[in-house]
């Protein structure tokens, strides 16, 4: 038996070196010819986000559509919420990330509570920690695909400012994010322009003629919003779902 | 008998390289001219924050002051300008409590250098320019390449306008192509004017630069401010 040429000698272990050759460790070796394209690219996404400040507060809408693709897919997805007494905040992009986003927030004002040192974290803290979440997926080229905007009063001053997906950060009095920074942004600067100082019902008015515009104009975003509201004097308050005045008139043939 | 067939793919392990598609970078535009003298130096920014046709803010300051007599212009991707200054200020920090003085400008230039050497290989995407008083008193430009490439002039234009207004810096303050050349030293007065009157010609053709200037001038005496309105179209 030793001595026949014609069969090979039996393996030593299965999945094992040959003799004298080295153990391939699993994974070392690329399972395909090609590289693994791994397409990075949002899913089920919501819409615009509409911001202002005014004299006493800040005002963040954002409607309650997350779309697939182009298809109306989830038509009730809150994304303006409240982080804690001093901030509120909108997000657009992808609804899956924003709820990672909105679920560690909310872990790290836990963990803040339980310092029990009486302190709450301030809008230009959570913002600026944002910033260097959001930067560091993109510096793993992993990035959140969110627009978060961030609102809230630091010392009895209104603060309004935003996070992209890249960690581009900026403060302004009016911010608005997708479609709403082509549609919604013109109408919010040029009535700052006339009267920089607004007031709360104005801001609200203002606000409301935007959504309104938006949901005619983008395809992508529906008649149910939410407000959130954060006021020197009556603190935060997400209102909604409020309904866009609809009117469809137009649309018949007389 | 040796298995040849697909082994497991575990992600985790895998040290194949991994394309992905998003792009890390943005152009947010932004244009940063300096100005140097015997005894002074201007810097300008402009303060028009955008990407492709959208302005996202018209009030974003370019300008970042480093210490007493020194100042960061930066202009290009802005969260890596963010990135960058945010860790420029650590370390200015850091060198104050570990030498117990402030860093000088040309150790500052040097410093920033080999910062954005240091990302190499995953650049911050920012045209930096670096002004200050060196150790004499003379007002000093530095400017940088996105990898670390250090140049000292008395005069740059950088960012989005950067390759519009340097030749007309070059001729105005550099007395470059003249019949006859100034003999005088640069003046204050003639430098902020020649800085203003750039800053209107860049907003004239580049979409990216306009809505206003914040301008600093640094002397011995300490750092000015001022701001001076563009078009905001």
């Amino acid at each position: 038996m030793f001595n026949s040429t014609h069969s090979a000698p039996p393996p030593f272990w299965s999945n094992g070196p040959a003799p004298g050759a080295f153990y391939n460790f699993p994974g070392t070796v690329a399972p395909v010819t090609n590289p693994i394209t791994h397409t990075q690219s949002p899913v089920t996404t919501s819409t615009s986000i509409v911001s202002i400040t005014y004299d006493k507060g800040v005002l963040i809408a954002g409607d309650l559509l997350a779309s697939y693709g182009s298809l109306a897919r989830y038509k009730n997805c809150p994304r303006v919420i409240e982080i804690n007494p001093n901030i509120i905040m909108g997000a657009g992009g992808d609804y899956a990330d924003f709820q990672y986003v909105k679920s560690f927030i909310e872990q790290k004002i836990i963990d803040e509570d339980c310092l029990d040192d009486g302190l709450k974290m301030k809008p230009k803290s959570l913002y600026c920690w944002l910033t260097r979440i959001m930067y560091q997926r993109r510096s793993k080229l992993d990035p959140f695909w969110n627009n978060l905007v961030v609102g809230g009063i630091q010392d009895g001053v209104p603060f309004l400012g935003t996070v992209d997906k890249l960690g581009t950060a900026y403060t302004d009095k009016v911010i608005c994010t997708g479609y709403g920074a082509h549609i919604a942004l013109p109408v919010l600067r040029d009535a700052l322009d006339k009267k920089p100082n607004l007031n709360l019902n104005e801001a609200k008015q203002l606000i409301k003629k935007c959504m309104e515009v938006l949901f005619y104009r983008d395809a992508r975003s529906y008649p149910k919003y939410q407000l959130g509201m954060i006021d020197v004097d009556e603190g935060v308050k997400i209102e909604g779902p409020i309904s866009v005045e609809e009117n469809w008139n137009i649309a018949y043939m007389t | 008998m040796m298995q040849t067939g697909i082994r497991p793919y575990y992600p985790d392990y895998s040290t194949v390289p991994v394309e992905r598609q998003i792009n890390p970078y943005a152009d947010n535009g932004g244009s940063v001219v300096a100005i140097a003298g015997k005894d002074f130096v201007v810097i300008g920014a402009d303060t028009r924050l955008s990407s492709g046709f959208s302005i996202y803010t018209r009030n974003q300051n370019k300008l970042f002051p480093l210490s007493e007599t020194t100042v960061l212009g930066c202009s290009g991707c802005w969260c890596d300008t963010l990135t960058l200054t945010r860790i420029l200020k650590s370390r200015m920090q850091m060198y104050h409590q570990e030498h117990n003085k402030n860093m000088s400008t040309t150790a500052a230039a040097q410093m920033l250098s080999t910062m954005l050497y240091y990302k190499r290989f995953f650049p911050y995407y920012i045209s930096n320019i670096l002004v200050g008083l060196d150790n004499e008193g003379k007002g000093c430009v530095y400017s940088y390449d996105p990898v670390g490439h250090c140049e000292k002039a008395t005069y740059r234009a950088g960012g989005s306008a950067g390759a519009l207004l340097q030749p007309l810096l070059d001729n105005q303050i550099g007395q470059k192509n003249l019949q006859k050349p100034s003999q005088e030293d640069l003046t204050q007065e003639k430098a902020l004017s020649t800085l203003k009157d750039v800053f209107i010609s860049a907003a004239e053709r580049d979409i990216y630069t306009g809505d206003s200037v914040l301008i600093k001038i640094i002397t011995k005496d300490g750092t000015k401010e001022e701001t001076f309105d563009l078009r905001r179209d």
